[in-house]
């Protein structure tokens, strides 16, 4: 458990004393979301109907810009191997990193989500969904993502093949996610939506760091 | 203490060694010799139990080191080529961390008191990006004097240090060797230590 | 191991199985060749023409084999997978490797055809029903799965690297398609689903299934084509490889 918290604290405090990777993934989001309305078209029915989908897609991929340094700066200097001899099984430090990782790349995302979606012309009500939906599902982004980070550490074309491993595997949140807002919108309420998110956010949590640490283990060999 | 019988190393398609056996108890020390590219890294790896041998198998007192494995990387200290250290972190957090990570207490006074004896007086507060090559080994130095863990595994532990760090490192060994531990190491160079055996490679 | 027991893991070893599956190639040739005669003779020529899709319709006896074949050999993949990663058994692992590519064409072939069909149906050239989407994704599962084996130089971490993507892609599949389910019913109104396949006669579904056999029994043969390839391809620096007559110079 301590172990746990200090691979937790020490990754917050190295992001802490480089802040602008976070900061890179949230504007990343901000300007992918942007992009949208500039493709499509202003009209504000239009642009509420797109939003979920959007806001989402931005998610997904300002989260998939952030994965591959989950283990790969550990890896190079090291420090992983250490935590791979440690006495406390490397599941622990796992789920450790993966919880840092939600709060540098996931939580903001799940903060900025409203600001963006009031460019979208959302109501305050779809906007409370929306923020509820990321927050399920962002963390379900980092769990699934630590294995795909895993998987490819030290590969060649890491983050391409990492995105290629990792976004079918996405497509659940994102349906989710995403259809919870737009349920909200329709009227038939979010509950079923964020109820599977929610399940499913149980599945990864419980599985994914097993799946990660083997991963981790085959590339140390 | 640890002993390891018919180790077999293959990496890609090369087999590196075969039928490796070696035994290493208190008070002893092994120093594994051998060309570059012998399998010294391999062998060392296999030990800390971070691959697993192609056929053969490592025990710790007895018990094979895959079942045990709390209990002997517990007494385990393993430093491979890289340093381990996070260069944005200092060497006090460095220290820190990897008492957390060893599971054990950290005090801060022993860990300053141990930068100091190994010349980094004044440096615990920077980042260890700042620091030289040899001045990051030093910190690994620390790190080995306060973790108190009875086998030493170490990959070329004098690589980029100067004559005075060397010293340094060899009485910590012989310390460690005379107090009932235990070391593994490759090196290139030989080293005055008594209680040696030799595993060429 | 006792002489009157069957010895299991005597073809264990790529050394055995290798001439053992170059004896198995042309049996099962010759049984796809059999099944998939009978198979579309009776998908051409006796089953009925579709009251409401014509003749167009008959591309199912194609595409819903290939969808059928598609799932089955991901499933046989990841087991093999998964044997050659808990039992550290490298011909598991080839043949994981060797099935991935098959089950990839299964994959294209099934989504080609349902565009095929979707065209003369229903003017589109593809459709975004449950079915299809999931085939899709499981598409790019395969191709995940071959990209990460090819990026991957050392040839035991490739296969258990392999075996982790197989093995969490078996446990997404159907949350996949779940969730692709769900997502087309909510969205329905949009497109007539593929899924509405014509009432099957008899001849159909036996169409469909003498299909699916000649189909399975191809894959065999090009799953144990590609491992013989692959197995001299690993073990070039063994013996008995060398000493081989396709080897030798």
């Amino acid at each position: 458990m301590n172990a746990m918290l200090a691979v937790m604290r020490r990754d917050l405090l190295m992001v802490m004393r480089r802040k602008s990777e976070v900061l890179t993934a949230l504007f990343f989001f901000v300007i992918v979301s942007s992009l949208f309305p500039l493709g499509i078209g202003p009209e504000p029915a239009l642009l509420r109907k797109i939003a979920p989908g959007v806001l989402w897609v931005g998610a997904l991929l300002a989260t998939m810009l952030g994965l591959q340094r989950m283990f790969a700066a550990d890896h190079a200097d090291g420090t992983l191997e250490q935590m791979a001899i440690s006495p406390t099984p490397l599941v622990w430090l796992v789920v450790g990193k993966v919880a840092a990782h939600w709060l540098v790349s996931g939580l903001p995302l799940v903060l900025m989500a409203p600001v963006l979606g009031i460019q979208f012309d959302l109501d305050p009500g779809a906007l409370g969904v929306l923020m509820l939906a990321l927050l399920l599902g962002t963390p379900l982004l980092s769990l699934i993502g630590a294995i795909g980070a895993a998987l490819t550490l030290g590969v060649r074309g890491g983050g391409v093949l990492l995105s290629l491993l990792v976004l079918p595997l996405y497509v659940p949140a994102l349906i989710f996610g995403a259809g919870a807002v737009e349920s909200h919108i329709s009227g038939l309420g979010a509950g079923g939506h964020l109820s599977l998110l929610a399940a499913i956010l149980t599945l990864a949590v419980f599985f994914a760091p097993w799946a990660a640490t083997a991963a981790l283990r085959i590339a140390l060999e | 203490m640890l002993s390891a019988h018919g180790l077999t190393c293959v990496r890609g398609d090369r087999r590196l060694f075969a039928k490796l056996d070696l035994a290493v108890g208190a008070g002893e020390w092994l120093h594994v010799r051998g060309e570059n590219g012998a399998g010294k890294t391999s062998l060392l790896r296999l030990l800390a139990g971070l691959s697993q041998p192609a056929e053969g198998e490592i025990r710790w007192c007895g018990e094979p080191i895959g079942q045990a494995e709390s209990a002997y990387r517990q007494n385990l200290l393993f430093f491979g080529h890289h340093g381990a250290l996070k260069e944005d972190l200092t060497a006090m957090e460095n220290l820190g961390f990897s008492a957390a990570m060893d599971g054990a207490d950290f005090q801060e006074a022993t860990a300053l008191a141990a930068l100091y004896k190994f010349g980094l007086k004044g440096r615990e507060e920077l980042p260890v990006r700042v620091l030289s090559a040899g001045q990051k080994r030093r910190v690994m130095l620390a790190r080995l004097a306060i973790r108190k863990a009875k086998l030493w595994v170490l990959d070329e532990p004098f690589t980029a240090l100067d004559v005075k760090a060397v010293d340094l490192l060899s009485n910590l060994i012989s310390e460690h060797v005379a107090n009932g531990g235990m070391a593994v190491l490759t090196s290139h160079q030989t080293m005055p230590i008594p209680g040696g055996r030799v595993v060429q490679l | 191991m006792s002489n009157r027991l069957i010895n299991w893991f005597k073809f264990a070893s790529p050394a055995t199985f290798y001439p053992l599956a170059g004896k198995m190639i042309p049996v099962f040739w010759v049984l796809a060749a059999l099944f998939g005669g009978f198979g579309l003779w009776l998908s051409f020529f006796v089953a009925p023409t579709d009251a409401t899709q014509g003749e167009g319709y008959r591309i199912i006896f194609i595409h819903v084999p290939t969808s059928w074949m598609s799932m089955f050999i991901y499933m046989v993949m990841a087991a093999w997978a998964a044997m050659g990663l808990s039992l550290n058994a490298r011909l598991s692992s080839m043949m994981a490797q060797a099935l991935a590519p098959t089950g990839a064409l299964m994959a294209f072939l099934s989504l080609w055809t349902g565009a095929f069909w979707g065209k003369p149906m229903w003017g589109t050239w593809w459709v975004w029903d449950a079915r299809l989407t999931s085939e899709l994704i499981l598409f790019f599962l395969y191709l995940g799965f071959m990209a990460l084996q090819a990026s991957i130089d050392d040839p035991r971490r490739a296969d258990k690297a392999g075996a982790i993507v197989a093995l969490v892609g078996v446990v997404n599949v159907p949350i996949i398609y779940f969730s692709v389910k769900w997502w087309n019913t909510l969205h329905q109104g949009a497109s007539v689903s593929i899924n509405k396949s014509p009432s099957m006669a008899m001849t159909m579904l036996w169409g469909m299934l003498l299909m699916a056999l000649c189909l399975w029994m191809y894959s065999i043969a090009m799953a144990l084509t590609r491992v013989r390839a692959i197995i001299l391809e690993r073990e070039s620096h063994t013996d008995w490889v060398k000493q081989l007559s396709e080897v030798k110079p």
